[in-house]
């Protein structure tokens, strides 16, 4: 068995709660070297995704996808929209219409993530950016096999040792650039918020044993 | 403004985290060019700070009269908007999202525009406008190597002499007929096409400037850079 749209709806679920319960740690890891909108941006692209879930026509997990890409590139408003929406769109994309996706798709899918926030958001590994999370998270998933949450667990947690090495770095992208030197020793909250997504996938794919 | 550029100009569209911030740039650059659509679009659905990509949508279709629109950003996640907005157009090609600085962008930009330049060369036109060096503007043949130029010393009988608006007018008269046009004040030389250059030679009130123009209007856009000065530039 596979992970199939209802459970990608469920792991979707589960990542509003997250956001919401994060929303104010998001916001003064992004008051420190931003502009402190992250967690309220993100907060408010997941509420206005949560009253999408119900749609009937969500009858594959691409589609349900694609929903999440135009639902947090209209509403969420900050940097994360583009980002976020080109990711969830890429994931879509690359899932195609199957009516479940086994590891490999779902290795896959985050591998078409990263490729599409590294073309919209121009950013590398060592920017102090999400990509700082989401690389070693589709190494990681990658190199799994087994089950759907197999693979999503090892995508959180090299996702969170990601986002922790952002710490000592010194920003060369967005608006924390403009702090230079100044960025270092401080969490990158849109790596933080990419390590929470996957943490918030990976409980909800165990949870509900989406997978074999 | 609301409605698209006349037939035949290219439009403007303006992407600001801040509403103030893109309307202020709109209103600076539409000053320049009346016939241009130059459409601002700031903040979020809820009038905070941030960008709306449903809205950017909105404003290039209804910039766009049928030449294109360019699109000018202040901040990296507007940037990453406008993109995505254009990549989402039925015909992506129509847009040209640009790297520029974003009022001399914009102003440089909708006084191309209003010149019935192409979309790329309004793009150019934008994506050339520094604070630095005003040479904004498709560049053109040097004008010194061609022997039949018309050249005309004419003063500046308004007070200010060449400051924005009529720089811009200059501009605008010179991009209406086919002639290449320089405009020297001291050591300095302009191309007449682009406004910030103009303003770049910082001509004074009751000076002269010296014009030199080339091409099949050549006489005629000397005449009536002449007929502009006489009136003052309508100051």
């Amino acid at each position: 068995m596979g992970c199939t749209a209802a459970d990608v709806v469920a792991a979707l679920r589960a990542a509003t709660a997250v956001v919401r319960e994060h929303r104010d740690e998001l916001v003064r890891l992004d008051q420190a070297i931003g502009d402190a909108d992250h967690g309220e941006n993100m907060k408010r692209g997941f509420t206005a995704l949560l009253s999408r879930l119900d749609g009937e026509d969500l009858t594959t997990p691409g589609k349900v996808l694609k929903m999440v890409a135009t639902t947090l590139i209209s509403t969420v408003g900050g940097a994360a929209g583009p980002l976020y929406g080109t990711a969830f769109l890429r994931a879509s994309a690359a899932v195609g219409d199957a009516a479940e996706l086994d590891c490999e798709a779902v290795a896959r899918a985050l591998q078409a993530a990263l490729d599409g926030v590294v073309a919209r958001g121009k950013a590398v590994v060592g920017d102090k950016t999400m990509v700082d999370a989401l690389t070693p998270a589709v190494a990681a998933a990658s190199s799994v096999n087994g089950s759907v949450a197999a693979v999503l667990s090892a995508a959180a947690d090299a996702a969170a040792e990601g986002a922790e090495s952002t710490i000592p770095m010194v920003a060369r992208k967005g608006r924390a650039s403009y702090l230079g030197e100044r960025s270092a020793g401080h969490l990158d909250p849109g790596a933080r918020s990419t390590e929470l997504l996957l943490r918030a996938f990976a409980d909800a794919a165990r949870g509900e044993g989406a997978a074999t | 403004m609301t409605a698209a550029s006349e037939p035949g100009r290219v439009g403007l569209v303006v992407v600001s985290h801040s509403d103030m911030l893109a309307n202020g740039v709109a209103e600076l650059a539409a000053q320049m060019a009346p016939d241009v659509a130059v459409l601002p679009v700031g903040g979020t659905e809820e009038g905070g700070l941030g960008t709306d990509y449903g809205a950017v949508v909105e404003a290039l279709a209804d910039a766009d009269s049928g030449n294109g629109v360019v699109v000018l950003y202040d901040l990296g996640s507007a940037k990453m908007t406008a993109e995505m907005a254009v990549e989402s157009a039925d015909d992506p090609s129509r847009y040209a999202v640009v790297d520029a600085p974003l009022v001399e962008g914009a102003v440089a930009a909708s006084v191309a525009a209003q010149g019935g330049a192409s979309l790329s060369d309004v793009a150019a036109a934008a994506e050339g406008a520094s604070g630095e060096t005003p040479a904004a503007a498709p560049t053109r043949p040097a004008l010194h190597v061609v022997p039949d130029a018309v050249t005309a010393e004419v003063l500046l009988t308004n007070e200010v002499g060449l400051h924005a608006r009529p720089a811009a007018l200059l501009a605008r008269t010179v991009a209406e007929l086919d002639a290449d046009v320089v405009v020297r004040y001291g050591d300095e030389e302009a191309n007449a096409a682009s406004v910030l250059a103009l303003m770049g030679l910082s001509a004074p009130g009751g000076k002269s400037i010296t014009v030199v123009a080339t091409g099949k209007d050549a006489g005629e856009a000397v005449r009536r850079i002449e007929e502009l000065a006489e009136r003052g530039f309508d100051d």
